[in-house]
């Protein structure tokens, strides 16, 4: 008898994965060939790409300092992927050892992996939900355990949201989570787009075909409807920027940056 | 390249020093490599990062003995920032080859010849690209472990996850209380549970070998079939019937069968899904229940349910359609029942069913019971004007054999009322009781007959019921009166008194005579309540004459009591108790009883006549002359009048009388006489009469010669003039 429609998917690692071709940007070997071929493909029409993740984990690990900075040690990173280097809970238990770090990821082997990584750390987690369905996350009993929701958090949607098709409605995941945080909260949000993206907008077009050729959709979206996601948030200075803009640590630093760094968006709101 | 006049970082440099020298190669390797790094440190902190590695790269350069392997740390150390790419080596040896010996090479305590630290440089590089290229392999080989591993834990995971999820769903086919079936498009079998083969009677290959539009069962709904086709060609998502199949046994299983269309994850019709329950066992039920509740329990024919319900159909059937109704009761079953008991009773009826039910034998023909001894036989056709009578005759004829019932033989007859006629006309009720009716005629005519039915006859019937049931409302209504017929002596022709002559005044029917109301009022017992209602105000209408009238000597008032009254308990109490508060006397009150009331009267029942008579009460012998007149018996009745009955006085309206009449007459009275009763005649209408009477010796009369029944005014204005 064939597998029921309502069983769960089993893993496909024939299929290439987001998170780890992300890794493979990073320079990682969490990978395996499919996705790098699939990278490499995406390069071929872009290849600063690295550049632009490498802009988001560094835009990650200033905002994270800048969430410690404002008293809030409570971060919810959702599409956290594989976990390279530089992740949340290192920059921010670095700094903090109290901070706590609760990770959520619908890619089981994203999952898998960040509970080896994580074995051991008490003040970090990883939960297996979907973004599409926020009250999977609210409800998932490691991220309620670790986070108390009457305190601030950091919501960290840093890369993911662009993979997030308008018929799920991502607006309404993101206003859902935004119901269940407490005043004070930041919203960290990293978007591509269109705009700033150092070629065409062919060759940005054949790269975003690669992400829908294995089945997970790039949405690119204008800097109007990124900020949207910040309905019932104040941006913090300076606004939703390309990513080197936002707070650099070193005055200048923006000139030495490669072109495709200024690809996208960020920015920081704080829920009043 | 140009060489940086002052790298950022500690005050204590001195420039142009050993440590401000080393701090500017730093700065050269950290521009050179810093694009090709994956790492999220900012430039600043990246070329502090590298400041220790240069001064290890320095250190090597001048340390004795030369030991270039301290240098491969260097090398691992990149790996660890994250300088993974191997642009980030290649521009390190690079930087090495052209600014360690330059920037550094007067750093040690010894200066180094140029040929020695060439070669100590060389020597350096290769050792870097040794130590990178060992910790890139093993960071590597420890990352793909590491996601493998991760692939492999997500994978058996979520293995897990879908073996408990088939494992559920395994269990719920396999223990599901219904039947579960999975067939291909074309009708094949794939997969059955094990209710499924217990429902078919236990062998898994008959079902099996079997394709689902193979399973066609005579009783089939028309849809079934229709909805299989439009489910597998895809236009139907799933139907929903009751079926019927044959088990490998033959026997037949009924099922609520649901069938659902599954389709393939493009959408494509794949399989198709049948759920079935059995419902075999509830539909016995049903069916028994329906039996049960259409069949009477003791003899097994059909009750008046289902009857009703066949007699309707028959009266709604169309254009020329006739009905014939044969509604039949037992002659005397009552009488059967009390002697023999119920249990008799009931084998008997069980008997008489078994021979009515074999007289109905053509389509169309029904026998049923419906409630005690009362059977009917239906039959419909066109041509039942015919058959109805066939029916009637062999319903009696089955009769007509006696009954063996614990030992003895029982002759059994019955009485039938047919009705026939064409549907449409009547309804159910009325057809039955014109049947009702027509039994009734059947069994007074003297029983095991039968008797046609006839809208006068229903319409004289169906008048006597509707007056037996008005009764009671009419007496609480007020609707009877009273007329008052004057009684005559006969030798002066003075008004003795007067009969209380009860009426109803129906609303539809007008004026009522007793004849027409008092045998109903008998038979319901109402006949209490209204006799007490006549003596009451007849008592009091003869009192108020008394007062008005006190030089005519007594008034009497004659009241009837019928044969019911006469058994009353309370009569004495009440007659008492009617006279103590009128006033009148005793003396002044005549009852009448009719003879036939007193035929083998015992003591028990006279006595209470005799208690009335002792009291003053007069009792009137009514109607004297038609029953079974035993002269004999007249000395013990407590009696002091005689009422002839108008049929002796009949021959005597014309002259000359008939002779044979006067000799009768003449004899009563005489006997009368002699037993000290006194005599009054009815239905006197001629003068002639009269005279004859008188002169037979006759004490008092009364008839139209005098006057007839009228109002109670007219007694008085009788009274008025007899005064004169």
């Amino acid at each position: 008898m064939e597998r029921p429609a309502w069983a769960p998917q089993g893993i496909d690692i024939s299929v290439p994965s987001v998170s780890r071709m992300y890794d493979f940007y990073l320079g990682g070997s969490h990978n395996f060939e499919v996705d790098r071929e699939a990278a490499r493909k995406a390069m071929e029409f872009m290849p600063g790409l690295p550049k632009i993740m490498q802009a988001n984990r560094a835009f990650m690990r200033r905002a994270v300092r800048f969430a410690l900075d404002e008293g809030v040690t409570q971060f919810l990173d959702i599409g956290s992927g594989i976990p390279t280097f530089g992740n949340v809970h290192e920059v921010a238990q670095a700094l903090d050892p109290q901070a706590k770090v609760a990770y959520v990821d619908h890619d089981p082997v994203a999952v898998a992996h960040s509970q080896a990584v994580l074995e051991g750390n008490d003040r970090a987690v990883i939960a297996a939900a979907d973004l599409r369905r926020p009250e999977e996350i609210r409800d998932h009993p490691d991220v309620s355990k670790l986070l108390d929701l009457d305190r601030p958090v950091a919501l960290l949607l840093v890369a993911v949201l662009h993979f997030i098709e308008d018929a799920d409605d991502p607006q309404a995941a993101v206003a859902a989570l935004r119901d269940i945080l407490a005043p004070g909260s930041l919203l960290v949000v990293t978007h591509a787009s269109y705009e700033g993206v150092p070629v065409t907008r062919e060759e940005a077009g054949g790269a975003v075909g690669v992400y829908k050729d294995i089945r997970n959709p790039l949405v690119m979206r204008s800097r109007d409807q990124v900020g949207r996601f910040f309905d019932g948030y104040e941006m913090v200075e300076p606004g939703l920027v390309p990513m080197p803009l936002w707070r650099p640590e070193v005055s200048g630093a923006q000139e030495n940056e490669d072109p495709y760094a200024f690809a996208g968006f960020a920015g920081v709101g704080r829920k009043a | 390249m140009s060489i940086p006049a002052q790298a950022s970082g500690a005050p204590d440099a001195e420039p142009d020093g050993p440590e401000d020298r080393l701090r500017r190669f730093a700065t050269i390797w950290s521009r050179a490599i810093f694009p090709s790094t994956a790492t999220s440190m900012t430039r600043p902190e990246f070329e502090q990062h590298l400041l220790p590695l240069a001064r290890a790269l320095s250190d090597t350069l001048h340390a004795r003995p030369f030991d270039p392997a301290s240098a491969g740390a260097v090398g691992t150390a990149l790996v660890a920032a994250h300088c993974t790419d191997p642009d980030a080596l290649s521009s390190t040896l690079g930087v090495v080859d052209s600014y360690l010996v330059l920037y550094c090479g007067s750093n040690g305590p010894v200066a180094l010849s140029t040929e020695d630290s060439r070669s100590r440089s060389a020597r350096i590089q290769h050792a870097v690209a040794g130590g990178f290229s060992q910790a890139l392999r093993e960071r590597t080989l420890a990352e793909q472990e590491a996601i493998a591993r991760s692939a492999l834990s997500a994978r058996s995971h979520a293995e897990q996850a879908l073996h408990a999820t088939e494992a559920r769903f395994r269990a719920v086919f396999k223990d599901a209380a219904i039947g579960i079936g999975i067939a291909d498009l074309d009708g094949n079998l794939l997969e059955i549970n094990d209710t499924l083969t217990r429902m078919f009677g236990g062998l898994e290959n008959h079902v099996l070998s079997h394709r689902l539009n193979e399973w066609v069962h005579p009783e089939d709904t028309p849809q079934v079939w229709k909805y299989y086709n439009e489910l597998v060609r895809g236009e139907r998502e799933h139907y929903r019937v009751e079926k019927p199949y044959y088990r490998n046994d033959g026997t037949v299983l009924w099922t609520n069968l649901t069938v659902s269309l599954l389709r393939d994850s493009d959408g494509r019709p794949e399989y198709q899904l049948a759920l079935m329950e059995d419902t075999t066992e509830r539909r016995l039920l049903n069916l028994r229940l329906r039996y049960e509740a259409t069949h009477d329990a003791l003899t097994g024919l059909p009750n008046r349910t289902l009857f009703l319900e066949r007699l309707e159909k028959a009266l709604a059937a169309g254009d020329g359609s006739r009905f014939g109704l044969c509604y039949l009761d037992l002659d005397g079953f009552k009488a059967i029942n009390d002697s023999l008991g119920h249990a008799s009773g009931d084998r008997l009826l069980v008997e008489v069913a078994d021979r009515l039910q074999s007289c109905a034998t053509a389509p169309g023909e029904m026998v049923a019971r419906l409630g005690g001894d009362e059977f009917v036989a239906l039959t419909t056709g066109p041509d039942t004007a015919a058959e109805v009578d066939e029916l009637a005759c062999r319903l009696l004829g089955v009769l007509a054999a006696p009954v063996r019932l614990d030992g003895r033989e029982l002759t059994v007859r019955g009485s039938i009322g047919v009705v026939e006629g064409p549907a449409g006309e009547r309804s159910a009720a009325e057809v039955l009781r014109s049947a009702d009716i027509t039994m009734y005629r059947a069994k007074s005519a003297g029983g095991n007959r039968f008797e046609l039915a006839d809208a006068e006859a229903d319409a004289r019937a169906i008048t006597r019921h509707g007056l037996t049931t008005a009764l009671p409302a009419a007496l609480e209504r007020g609707e009877f009166f009273i007329e008052y017929q004057p009684l005559v002596h006969l030798d002066d022709g003075s008004v003795h008194g007067a009969e209380a002559l009860v009426r109803w005044c129906h609303p539809q029917h007008g004026v009522l005579g007793p004849d027409r109301f008092i045998a109903l009022a008998e038979h319901t017992g109402l006949i209490v309540p209204l006799g007490r209602w006549v003596l009451e105000e007849s008592v009091r209408q003869a009192n108020f004459w008394q007062e008005r009238h006190t030089d005519g000597g007594p008034l009497r008032i004659n009241v009837n009591l019928s044969p019911a009254q006469l058994h009353h308990p309370r009569l004495v109490a009440e007659t008492v108790d009617v006279l103590e508060r009128s006033g009148l006397e005793a003396g002044a009150l005549c009852l009448e009883v009719t003879e036939s009331a007193l035929i083998g009267a015992d003591e028990d029942l006279l006595k209470p006549l005799r208690q009335l008579a002792d009291m003053g009460v007069d009792i009137a012998l009514d109607d004297f002359g038609t029953g079974y007149s035993n002269l004999a018996n007249l000395r013990r009745l407590p009696v002091s009048v005689l009422k002839l009955d108008r049929s002796f006085t009949q021959g005597m309206q014309h002259h000359p009388a008939d002779p044979v009449d006067l000799k009768i007459v003449e004899g009563i009275v005489s006997l009368a006489h002699s037993l000290d009763l006194a005599v009054t005649v009815e239905g006197v209408e001629t003068r002639a009469q009269a005279e004859q009477l008188r002169q037979l010796g006759c004490d008092t009369a009364q008839g139209w010669y005098y006057a007839r029944p009228g109002a109670p005014d007219r007694i008085h204005s009788l009274l008025l003039a007899d005064a004169v």
